[in-house]
């Protein structure tokens, strides 16, 4: 149930999606409701989402899609503000929030607001900004404040160290050339203790866990920089180092801040598509009152009604009702099972027809089968080992730097310097080698990349993402909802007669049974009939220009001797039949393949990868599909433990493996592979697992993903080596005692420059992909 | 060299000048939606009519 949050079809919103109305729209058209609570909108209960400030005025955030132009703003905030109550409407046009703020007096109607929003056209779904987000957005604006201040400094210690060193060859007297040394330690010192937070802290930490990392010689380096200054001045030398140690500070917080903010867009726009994707459930109040709620409202020992058309939104066992259950992104498995009372069912499942009351067994975090629980816990674990290609960088480097300082200074003790002398030196050294470029050589390509990535449609979870995409050899894609769309659709109709299908467009509109909806979506011009008597279980009657229609199971239409021809031509394929009249035609709908789903397998091969497929489905419906994409290595009916058992034998072959896949029983190997993807539309726990979620109904993201992750590693090492070269350059130098306070701000700043302005190399692959894909 | 008594406060103080505005901004949340900004700009809802309070009609793209 998430792809249709991307296509703007109203047949697919139907069930479990925010806000569930198109099920009263089919009761509209006079469908006989076959409970109570059918005939009657279900009241909705937001008080989840609603915010209350000390004031008492009430806040909501709402997540909203269809954001376009300008002229949105202006049309949601002033729509909004109009209604009664609302004293504060402010979209955000960056991350497509809308915040509203009722007045105290007021009762909040968040329901009013998304009816007038779904009048003006827009569509919006509730939003919980969550707290990581809200923590996320703290660091960063601490971040920036830190930047600012040390931007600040540099600047003004710039302006000063400058005259200090134009005076030195020209005529500036010792008191002037002082005066500056002690303005200059005014604004260094508190600007480096305030800007310097975010480096002592985490030095601190690595110190604290008795490790090293990228910090520690940072915080070393500034630290002594800025004392030896404050001694140099104190006795009135010629050289200090204000400059260099918060020019520093300013390279590497902008470093961070990129990094911070690459992550922080994405997760904002991962927590949209959550919300876009939140469900909602129809729980039973203690007065048999039906209200919806959102899923995360529901506790274990409630009471749930699911109908057809609907994913459950808990586990639960059914205390009433018969239904059959689709359990595609539980299980894998295409084809519906049957359950009844005492029966279990998963959260995530889809009800095809019937209804059922479900007394929930688990909500929330908890929603999935023990095996799962177990096989992420063991999976997750052993994936903690892996360790950024910067802090193995860093791993070498610090010791590297502290050794060369140390040496330096012995080695220049040893020459007769004096001590005075060797510690200047052995602190250029470190000055010299701390690690501006390297620090900024990983995020900046980071944030680059992962802007081409999020424009391709594919938004990254985590950093290192691109790097160990970048090292993998092998790809193993699951079937049902990964290689095929998530939902099933019509297929090959043409030896179906047109009046026979227009009948079953026009007939499959009244019904919310996902195979219905199929045929529905295949025909987005058929018109609704008038009166449609709906047989539970079996289809759906009505009166077609005075000739009896039917659409339901090939029993209830009377053919079942042509639906059995047909089943064993089609093994993988969901039969669904239609009498007009006398003649009568049996249709296919099956899980249709994502249309570039070939293209893609074969660009895959051409770049050098082994594709392997792991579906938890029967062979019959695996084998077709293996065929069709040209995949030689192919298991079906794999349990998540079987998943698993593949990707370690492939990994202790020595295979990098990437897993796309959706389902919950993916989520296993998905957590267990060297690097996961998932579309958009896989369970929750699943996106939760996966490196990089992938949006759209094509394929073609999985490829783009891996050569942007390519090149970004191959920019990386690039600027990782151009960091290398200067310490080359500037290391001898130093250790000759060569480096004044000016020959270390030029080198610094030139170094980062460079590495910042190759970083921006990682656009242009995204540039030509964005070309192609316009071409296509 | 005592003019320097004057031009470096003063200097200075421009530039600190500066970095209060910088974070007031911040704080003001002017760095929260920046996209919004730019498009902001072209919205004419300051020649709404006040006292109403209510949108005035304009023409819209679809």
């Amino acid at each position: 149930m998430a792809s249709e949050t991307l296509a703007p079809n109203v047949t697919a919103l139907a069930g479990a999606s925010w806000p569930g109305a198109p099920v009263q729209d089919v009761d509209a058209r006079g469908k006989p409701g076959d409970d109570r609570a059918r005939t009657e909108a279900p009241a909705q209960d937001f008080s989840l989402f609603l915010r209350r400030d000390p004031a008492g005025q009430a806040e909501m955030a709402f997540a909203v899609e269809g954001i376009d132009c300008a002229a949105c703003i202006d049309e949601i905030e002033d729509g909004c503000e109009a209604l009664p109550g609302i004293v504060r409407a402010r979209l955000n046009y960056t991350t497509h929030r809308l915040t509203i703020g009722w007045d105290a007096r007021a009762e909040p109607a968040p329901a009013r607001v998304l009816e007038a929003l779904a009048k003006a056209g827009y569509r919006a779904w509730p939003f919980e900004a969550d707290r990581l987000e809200e923590i996320d957005n703290a660091t960063s604006r601490h971040l920036l404040r830190c930047l600012g201040v040390a931007g600040f400094a540099a600047m003004n210690i710039m302006l000063l160290s400058v005259s200090v060193w134009s005076g030195n060859v020209t005529d500036i007297t010792p008191e002037t050339r002082d005066f500056f040394h002690w303005l200059s330690a005014l604004i260094a010192l508190p600007a480096a203790a305030y800007a310097g937070q975010p480096f002592f802290q985490s030095a601190l930490r690595a110190l604290k866990a008795r490790s090293l990392n990228m910090d520690v010689p940072i915080t070393l380096g500034v630290l002594l920089a800025l004392s030896v200054s404050v001694y140099e001045t104190l006795h009135h030398a010629e050289h200090a180092y204000f400059d260099s140690a918060v020019m520093l500070l300013f390279f590497l917080l902008a470093g961070r801040y990129l990094d911070h903010a690459m992550r922080r867009r994405t997760r904002a726009e991962a927590g949209n598509l959550a919300a876009l994707k939140a469900v909602s459930a129809n729980r039973i109040e203690a007065d048999g009152r039906l209200v919806t709620v959102p899923a995360a409202a529901v506790k274990p020992g409630d009471e749930v009604m699911l109908r057809a058309g609907e994913r459950a939104p808990v586990d639960g066992r059914v205390l009433s009702g018969t239904a059959s259950v689709d359990e595609s992104l539980v299980t894998g498995e295409t084809l519906p099972r049957h359950v009844g009372v005492g029966g279990t069912v998963h959260a995530g499942s889809l009800i095809h027809d019937g209804v059922l009351r479900l007394r929930t067994t688990a909500a929330g975090e908890d929603t999935f089968l023990d095996e799962i629980e177990r096989l992420l816990d063991k999976a997750s674990t052993a994936r903690g080992r892996y360790i950024r290609l910067a802090d193995r960088a860093a791993r070498l480097y610090a010791p590297m730097v502290h050794t060369t300082a140390l040496l330096a200074l012995i080695g220049w003790l040893i020459a007769g310097a004096s001590l005075h002398q060797a510690v200047l030196i052995a602190v250029a050294v470190l000055i010299i080698t701390c690690p501006c470029a390297l620090a900024l050589a990983v995020p900046a390509v980071q944030v680059v990349a992962a802007g081409t990535l999020m424009r391709a449609g594919v938004l990254i979870n985590s950093g290192d993402t691109f790097e160990r995409l970048a090292e993998i050899d092998t790809v193993a894609f699951d079937k049902t909802g990964t290689l095929t769309l998530p939902d099933p659709s019509l297929s090959d109709t043409s030896h179906v007669p047109a009046p026979l299908l227009a009948a079953a467009a026009r007939l499959a509109l009244a019904s919310t049974h996902p195979l219905a909806r199929a045929i529905a979506v295949a025909h987005p011009d058929a018109l609704p009939l008038a009166e449609v008597r709906e047989v539970p279980g079996a289809g759906v009657e009505a009166e077609i220009d005075g000739v009896t229609a039917r659409l339901g199971s090939p029993a209830f239409c009377g053919c079942e001797a042509l639906a059995a021809a047909r089943a064993d031509a089609a093994p993988d394929a969901s039969l669904v039949a239609v009498r007009l009249g006398e003649a009568c035609a049996v249709l296919e709908i099956r899980q249709a393949l994502r249309s570039d789903a070939r293209a893609v397998m074969d660009e895959l091969r051409d770049a050098g990868l082994a594709i392997v497929l792991l579906s938890g489905d029967r062979r019959a419906a695996v084998a077709p599909v293996a065929a069709r994409l040209g995949v030689t290595d192919w298991w079906a009916q794999m349990r998540p433990g079987d998943k698993i058992a593949v990707l370690e034998s492939l990994d202790a072959k020595g295979h990098g493996v990437l897993m796309v896949g959706d389902g919950i029983n993916d989520a296993p190997s998905l957590a267990s592979a060297h690097v996961s993807l998932s579309p958009i539309s896989a369970a929750d726990v699943t996106r939760a697992q996966a490196d990089a979620v992938f949006l759209g109904e094509k394929l073609a993201p999985v490829a783009i993903a891996l050569k942007v992750a390519r090149r970004a590693r191959h920019l990386m090492r690039q600027n990782l080596m151009i960091a290398v070269v200067y310490n080359l350059i500037a290391v001898p130098l130093a250790v000759a005692g060569a480096v004044t306070p000016l020959v270390a701000a030029l080198a610094m700043s030139g170094s980062s420059i460079i590495v910042t302005l190759n970083a921006l190399r990682a656009r242009q692959g995204g540039r030509a992909l964005e070309k192609a894909k316009e071409a296509a | 060299m005592s003019v320097l008594l004057y031009l470096v406060p003063a200097a200075l103080s421009l530039g600190l000048l500066g970095l209060v505005a910088f974070l007031w901004t911040l704080r003001a949340g002017q760095y929260d939606d920046i996209e919004g900004a730019a498009v902001r700009v072209l919205s004419d809802d300051d020649l709404r009519a006040p006292p109403e309070g209510r949108p005035v009609e304009r023409d819209r793209p679809a």
